[in-house]
């Protein structure tokens, strides 16, 4: 229990037993990006995942449409505090994804056109926990908001699901990624409140 | 809270002393956490309008119409009143005095805050960095710091003023918004390799992004802190 604000009562409202600590709901959808939004064409979009040996497993944007797409219908949890309950997306499982990938590294790190990149452990990522995802509410995912494509994780704070994906590299450790290299937890669970290193 | 200073129709800045503080670096924001009595608590983060090394440091709040916490700050707060905070935070939209590359600041309303501290760094190190700042604001009386900004002028800091609905009287460029024309004019060109720093509410850092970037910086010389929107 913090220090007591002199005349602060807040908007009255109940505890929202949906949103993890020390988050607000906002009906918007807030775009926090570190730099400028980089644009890719579908044409050039390609999606890989590079293994421990150097193999690596490779889609195009028809290639990955071509995958069996689900409807995913989840909340999304920002660092910054904002939360979206019930947000609606399309995307291809990483499970379908990683079905005929052969590792033994533990830890991925994401990366996106533009450089952002961000680290997930493996089994994070697996189990219908993510996808890559491409539709956000019944729309082509904007590229403010990461389109085409955007990694969809949202069991973890949302500067995890890495915009623009452009290729996920298996890792024998988990290596900071970016905003883990610029103060931000090297896991980022909402639920434990996992924001700041 | 130590003092606080009207800035704008909506907005304030607000000096606090903070026991153990030790400073933050130019860029930095915290954040802070109201407490009601009955247990509610919000937190919301803030960029520090200051870079100095000790424990008081400034903050610049613009009063949001459906926020939670802003307008406490704004309104409500008076000297003597306790706050909680928690920082420094942030590791990449920061300057440090020992960087020696052009820097262009370009600012959009109360996103003018963590520039401001990267302007006063540069001026309380000696700093010969060349500092461009680009500051749009709605109206005149939208500024915010304006004698500070006025003030920190210098063979090595310049500030280009943009009115985007009303100029001054006498103004000799009507009211517009910042465009590809208005930055190719009145910014460091990418020739010279600047660092550039965009902050503000979203759709003007994204505009004002895309425009850089279609004038030849590259990506990764720009770095953005948007607040809000959509």
């Amino acid at each position: 229990m913090g220090i007591i604000s002199r005349g602060f009562s807040g908007r009255s409202r109940e505890h929202n037993p949906e949103l993890p600590p020390g988050q607000f709901l906002t009906e918007d959808f807030p775009v926090l990006s570190a730099g400028p939004t980089p644009r890719i064409d579908t044409d050039e979009w390609e999606f890989t995942i590079t293994t421990e040996t150097g193999t690596v497993h490779r889609w195009s944007w028809a290639d990955l449409m071509a995958l069996p797409i689900e409807d995913v219908a989840t909340d999304i949890h920002c660092v910054t505090r904002w939360s979206k309950l019930g947000t609606s997306w399309r995307g291809v499982s990483l499970d379908t994804l990683f079905a005929g990938v052969d590792t033994s590294y533990g830890y991925t790190m994401a990366h996106s056109y533009g450089g952002y990149t961000t680290n997930v452990p493996l089994a994070d990522l697996m189990g219908g926990k993510a996808w890559i995802a491409f539709e956000f509410d019944g729309q082509p995912l904007d590229p403010e908001h990461g389109g085409p494509a955007r990694l969809l994780v949202p069991h973890l704070y949302f500067w995890k699901s890495a915009k623009w994906i452009r290729g996920i590299q298996m890792h024998k450790t988990d290596d900071a990624g970016f905003w883990e290299q610029n103060g931000y937890n090297i896991y980022g669970d909402p639920w434990l409140e996992q924001r700041y290193s | 809270m130590v003092s606080v200073n009207t800035e704008t129709p909506t907005g304030r800045s607000i000096m606090i002393d903070v026991p153990g503080w030790g400073g933050n670096l130019a860029g930095q924001h915290l954040d802070l956490r109201l407490s009601a009595p009955d247990g509610y608590q919000a937190v919301r983060s803030y960029s520090i309008a200051s870079a100095s090394s000790g424990d008081r440091l400034e903050l610049a709040v613009d009063r949001l119409p459906d926020g939670e916490v802003s307008p406490y700050l704004v309104d409500d707060l008076l000297p003597g009143d306790q706050l909680e905070l928690r920082g420094p935070l942030g590791g990449w939209f920061v300057w440090r005095p020992e960087q020696t590359t052009p820097v262009q600041l370009i600012g959009g309303g109360s996103g003018i805050v963590p520039l401001i501290a990267m302007a006063r760094a540069h001026a309380a190190s000696g700093s010969t960095a060349r500092f461009e700042l680009l500051y749009s604001v709605r109206t005149p009386e939208d500024v915010f710091f304006r004698d500070e900004i006025a003030s920190l002028a210098s063979p090595y800091f310049a500030v280009t003023w943009v009115y985007t609905r009303r100029a001054p009287d006498g103004w000799p460029v009507p009211a517009g918004r910042v465009n590809r024309d208005v930055l190719a004019a009145a910014t460091i060109p990418a020739s010279d390799g600047p660092a550039v720093f965009v902050c503000g509410p979203t759709g003007f850092v994204e505009s004002v992004a895309d425009s850089l970037v279609a004038l030849g910086h590259a990506a990764a010389s720009v770095k953005t802190e948007r607040f809000g929107g959509k």
